[in-house]
């Protein structure tokens, strides 16, 4: 018993240093110079939890461990070398592992300890298996949307927020007479069913471009779930890092929220697409301007100060490479080339920066939409690849659009705007953009990918004849 | 549990909330991906209660479910730390050298 004893407290002081090293981890992350010491605190703590937990003097069978171990190193490999592109389906589908592996916890405990069961216990048991099943199913569902493999538009029918809201009701009624009455075991499988029903609700009606929202919400939920496991299993460093996460996922959330100025209830419950159908009707037909590569390189060189905004139209044409050809083509010229992000430019929060790192665009010229947005009366030009909601002035100043409030990046402001788009088809919201009207702006039309290409090659053959 | 441990488990989880909000604050948003990769990794820690249960075994019941999760957070940590260097690696700062 005494050795047993000094093996727990042996235990408990490796999850003390591993919690330091978690947060130091986190700590590390908030430059880009220190960040990588930050995965190598993570991955020390993470092994000496581990090899601390392997030495818990309740452990009899090892093989299954082992096993264990070496089959989810086999799935984690591949998950980690994925495109950049794919990297919010991988996110997705690690929030769901994450939950799956809290939920299966949850479960063998509920059966191993029930009836006995104190009533705090089974609180925080119903509150770990909700929420970890409700994230599995939901994040399950927003991977197969990001990975195409279900369809991205907004799945919505009358009365869906009602039945959503029952369901949940439902689940928690359930809870509480758990609570109560732990004995109650056939319960637990249709509490879990309807948590696990309500994660795949919650997500269907939600459409592609919430997704840096909703990836962030479900992140915070499989923290919050996994702290609650750590109140289960009284696992301090579980409790700890189950609160970095959620506090994590709250932050990116509420960021997330703010840059599409929608409230987490209107991203859950709202189905974005529905409002615009109405408002893209009743525009009349309004000219534009168009330009050919030949125009476009001429005004570029001729620029001092040029601001790139990249959307995600610029990932699905895999168009980053070009871009980055473009950069040190103007920047050879002497021009200053920025890139202006807005934070739901990408899938995922922060996913442009990695696009354009992964192109190797220095991260020095990759600017936040608060830190740019005042230098756009000073800016030449501004070439707009692949985005639309985010630059549509209608957000500033016309109060019946449907994005209207939306902190847009001000590029019409710029002496001249450049985009580059396949049509004049509306964006993802189905929005039409005024910014496409203007006088100082030359539509590009043509593949993204294609026309900086063309651009870039008008750059450089020049540059060679003079 | 008696309520000594719930109110120690409590201060716990307030304190590190606190800390992780002050934190994770100041993480630029050019890192906001790789910061979500990590902290998925690092939530992956729930390894250490599936590796108990399966390790206990004190049902085929739970041990079963215990390997699963094992193996769910397992292919999290690997995959979430290695995807997560790999973004950070590609973070470069313009050098002088980059204009000639």
């Amino acid at each position: 018993m005494n050795e047993f004893a000094s093996s727990q407290v042996a235990i408990e002081v490796i999850y003390l240093i591993a919690s330091a090293l978690f947060i130091l981890s986190l700590k590390w992350m908030s430059s880009p110079t220190t960040a990588r010491h930050g995965v190598w605190a993570g991955e020390l703590g993470m092994l000496l939890a581990i090899g601390g937990t392997l030495l818990h003097g309740g452990i009899v069978d090892y093989k299954w461990i082992a096993i264990a171990l070496v089959l989810g190193t086999i799935i984690g490999v591949p998950l980690g070398r994925v495109q950049m592109t794919a990297v919010p389906q991988r996110t997705a589908l690690s929030h769901a592992f994450g939950a799956l592996c809290v939920t299966l916890v949850g479960t063998a405990e509920f059966y191993l300890r029930s009836p006995n069961i104190s009533r705090f216990m089974m609180s925080v048991l119903s509150m770990e298996v909700i929420l970890g099943s409700l994230t599995f199913t939901g994040s399950l569902m927003a991977a197969g949307k990001l990975q195409e493999v279900l369809p991205q538009r907004p799945l919505t029918y009358r009365g869906q927020n009602l039945v959503n809201f029952l369901l949940l009701a439902v689940a928690v009624v359930i809870a509480v007479y758990l609570v109560l009455h732990p004995e109650a075991r056939q319960l637990y499988p249709v509490m879990l069913a309807i948590a696990l029903a309500f994660g795949v609700l919650l997500v269907i009606p939600i459409g592609g471009a919430d997704m840096p929202t909703v990836i962030s919400l479900l992140n915070a939920y499989a923290g919050l779930s996994a702290a609650a496991m750590g109140f289960v299993l009284n696992n301090k460093l579980l409790i700890v890092a189950g609160a970095l996460d959620g506090s994590s996922g709250l932050i990116l959330s509420v960021i997330m929220s703010k840059a599409m100025n929608r409230s987490f209830t209107n991203v859950l419950f709202g189905a974005f697409g529905q409002v615009q159908a109405s408002a893209a009707a009743g525009q009349e037909l309004k000219t534009v301007r168009g330009a050919t590569p030949e125009e476009a390189a001429a005004i570029l060189t001729a620029a001092n100060k040029v601001v790139v905004v990249p959307g995600y139209g610029m990932a699905v044409a895999q168009a980053q490479h070009k871009v980055r050809e473009l950069y040190d083509a103007l920047s050879k010229r002497g021009v200053d080339v920025r890139f202006a992000i807005h934070p739901v430019a990408g899938r995922m929060p922060g996913h442009m920066n990695v696009l354009l790192a992964e192109a190797d665009i220095p991260y020095d010229r990759l600017m936040d939409m608060d830190d740019i947005n005042g230098d756009f009366p000073q800016t030449d030009v501004a070439l707009v690849i692949g985005a639309n909601d985010v630059t549509n002035p209608a957000a500033r100043n016309d109060t019946s659009s449907p994005i209207y409030g939306m902190p847009i990046l001000d590029v019409d402001k710029a002496h001249t705007v450049m985009v580059i788009k396949r049509g004049m088809s509306p964006g993802f919201a189905g929005i039409d953009n005024p910014l496409y009207y203007l006088d100082n702006t030359l539509m590009l039309f043509g593949d993204a990918k294609a026309f900086v290409g063309s651009i870039v090659r008008e750059l450089t053959g020049t540059g060679g004849h003079g | 549990m008696n309520s000594t441990v719930l109110i120690n488990s409590l201060f716990i989880f307030m304190l590190a909330g606190f800390i992780g909000f002050e934190v994770i604050r100041r993480v630029s948003p050019l890192l906001h991906t790789p910061l979500m990769s990590l902290t998925n990794a690092l939530d992956a820690i729930a390894v250490v209660g599936a590796i108990v249960l399966v390790g206990e075994h004190k049902s085929t019941f739970s041990a079963v479910l215990g390997t699963i999760a094992v193996v769910a957070a397992t292919s999290n940590i690997v995959g979430g730390f290695f995807i997560t260097d790999r973004m950070l690696k590609m973070f470069k700062a313009s050098r002088p050298a980059s204009k000639p």
